[in-house]
């Protein structure tokens, strides 16, 4: 009996490593026949290859830059405007969140306000942060901070009001103030809702320094994709694109890797 | 001298659209050491009752003492059993049972062995490490009681805590309960809405009527059924003619609405 369950368990890994193998390698063709078919297409002519670039002359500019040093600084630029703009909304929003759930009078009357500034498009302010602020790395990174914040604000918020009131009780009971019904039961029951407002800032933050580095900037992966556009040199465009979507990628996967952390804890 | 007075209570929920009078006039003296029920149809504000002598309401009118001391706020004498376990997820057992010690600053070396103590004697030593999703319901809300009673209070107030288990670990449960509770002399009051749990574990019972909620009736439990475990009352021969009585009362309080 038991080598049988164990003979079924067996069958059952190994079917479930060849639907995962199958599914990785079905990602990796059509990565494969996407950069093929982007490259044929270009060198035949079928697209322009002056607007749409190729592979090869993205990979060749990305290894001259490389070479030449003139990559590194871009990127270190908007990595930091991005990392500094997601940290201090996170922090922020998350502040402000704790301000309105300490005090329902500031809740209620903030409310309409906070509607209003959610719904308003933040990047429509950056003329405004640039005149206040200064063309420079503070106008920037208050784009990025400023395109997160509410929503962080208000997701947070949320989650602190909606803490079973029962856990509340329990602390009460226990002669608790507002202090520790915060630290013992509200904070940590609103982590998973933080952490998932973190996902969706990695994303925000990387909008609004993009816009920020193309309405102002001299330096940073923005800047480079405005200079392109205007020289017309589009594979430079193409190139910050991919720059930017890996390193987006990577402070994604960031967030999962501490999400599980904080999970299995 | 009674441990509880409850002196002409009322209490109303308000609203902007309605007022609703939860209890009217409510006037009880519960003796120290003693086991009372509160049984009623819903609705009768047994629960806000509770949530008033745990001071977590305050009453539109008149007065709870404790002690001669009135009730304002959560007493440190009185602790609170909640339809569920209530333990936090992301704490283990064992922060979980320290929660009010922690909480009062009083976590020491000698009321952690205490409160590890009273896990032992809830056969739960070898959870202490573990969360509470890992537990059984029965045995969360056992862990619940040593939180609860790990402060260390006189009177317990016990709102439903058995009404989520299923009948068996009920059944156990509130003989645990019963046991520690008088092993440790404690005085505790039950809100139910299950007439033999009210019959097998109290020494006295109290009706009440809805809307307003008020006290309709109060049974005092004979004492040879009193001293007995709450099973072993549910199948002694006095137990069904008491049974009896309390559902014919509570039959014609249904009726009347």
């Amino acid at each position: 009996m038991k080598t049988k369950i164990d003979q079924a368990h067996k069958h059952f890994l190994q079917k479930e490593r060849t639907i995962k193998s199958h599914v990785f390698f079905t990602q990796l063709l059509i990565l494969i026949a996407f950069i093929g078919l982007w490259e044929v297409a270009s060198r035949l002519q079928w697209i322009n290859p002056l607007l749409f670039s190729s592979p090869s002359s993205i990979g060749r500019l990305f290894y001259e830059k490389v070479v030449d040093g003139t990559l590194s600084i871009h990127v270190v630029v908007t990595l930091t405007e991005t990392l500094a703009g997601f940290v201090i909304a996170t922090v922020l929003g998350t502040t402000f969140a704790a301000i309105l759930w300490w005090i329902p009078f500031v809740s209620r009357v903030a409310d309409p306000y906070l509607v209003i500034m959610n719904a308003m498009p933040k990047v429509a302010l950056g003329p405004i942060l640039i005149v206040a602020l200064g063309p420079g790395y503070s106008a920037i990174i208050a784009m990025g901070v400023l395109i997160s914040l509410i929503i962080t604000t208000l997701v947070v918020y949320n989650s602190f009001r909606e803490t079973d009131p029962n856990y509340i009780k329990v602390v009460q009971m226990f002669g608790g103030k507002k202090i520790h019904i915060f630290k013992e039961v509200t904070l940590p029951a609103s982590l998973p809702a933080i952490i998932s407002t973190l996902k969706v800032n990695v994303g925000l933050s990387w909008v609004g320094v993009i816009v920020g580095e193309f309405l102002v900037s001299k330096q940073g992966l923005g800047y480079l994709m405005i200079y392109g556009f205007q020289v017309f040199n589009f594979t430079l465009v193409l190139l910050s694109l991919l720059i930017i979507a890996i390193m987006a990628t990577i402070m994604y996967s960031g967030v999962g890797i501490l999400e599980r952390k904080l999970r299995n804890r | 001298m009674p441990f509880l007075t409850v002196d002409h209570l009322t209490h109303a929920y308000f609203s902007t659209k309605s007022v609703t009078t939860a209890l009217e006039d409510i006037s009880l003296e519960i003796e120290e050491g003693e086991f009372v029920s509160f049984l009623g149809p819903s609705g009768c504000g047994k629960t806000t009752l509770l949530s008033l002598i745990a001071g977590l309401l305050q009453p539109t009118s008149g007065e709870i003492t404790i002690d001669h001391q009135t009730i304002h706020r959560p007493h440190k004498r009185i602790g609170y059993m909640f339809q569920q376990d209530y333990l936090l997820p992301w704490k283990t057992i064992e922060e979980n049972i320290y929660l009010g010690l922690k909480i009062r600053r009083t976590l020491n070396d000698f009321n952690r062995t205490l409160a590890l103590g009273l896990l032992d004697q809830m056969n739960l030593k070898e959870t202490q490490s573990k969360f509470p999703h890992e537990l059984s319901g029965g045995m969360r809300q056992r862990v619940a009681l040593v939180r609860t009673l790990a402060t260390n209070p006189s009177l317990l107030l016990l709102d439903e805590p058995f009404s989520a288990l299923d009948y068996q670990t009920k059944l156990k449960l509130e003989n645990l309960v019963f046991k520690t509770l008088k092993e440790h002399k404690k005085t505790a009051l039950l809100v139910t809405h299950d007439i033999g749990e009210a019959v097998a574990m109290s020494d006295r019972v109290l009706v009440f009527s809805a809307n307003p909620g008020r006290i309709k009736s109060i049974y005092t439990i004979p004492e040879h059924l009193q001293r007995m475990k709450p099973f072993d009352v549910r199948h002694h021969k006095d137990y069904n003619e008491i049974f009896q009585s309390i559902w014919e009362e509570l039959n014609q309080l249904e009726d009347k609405d």
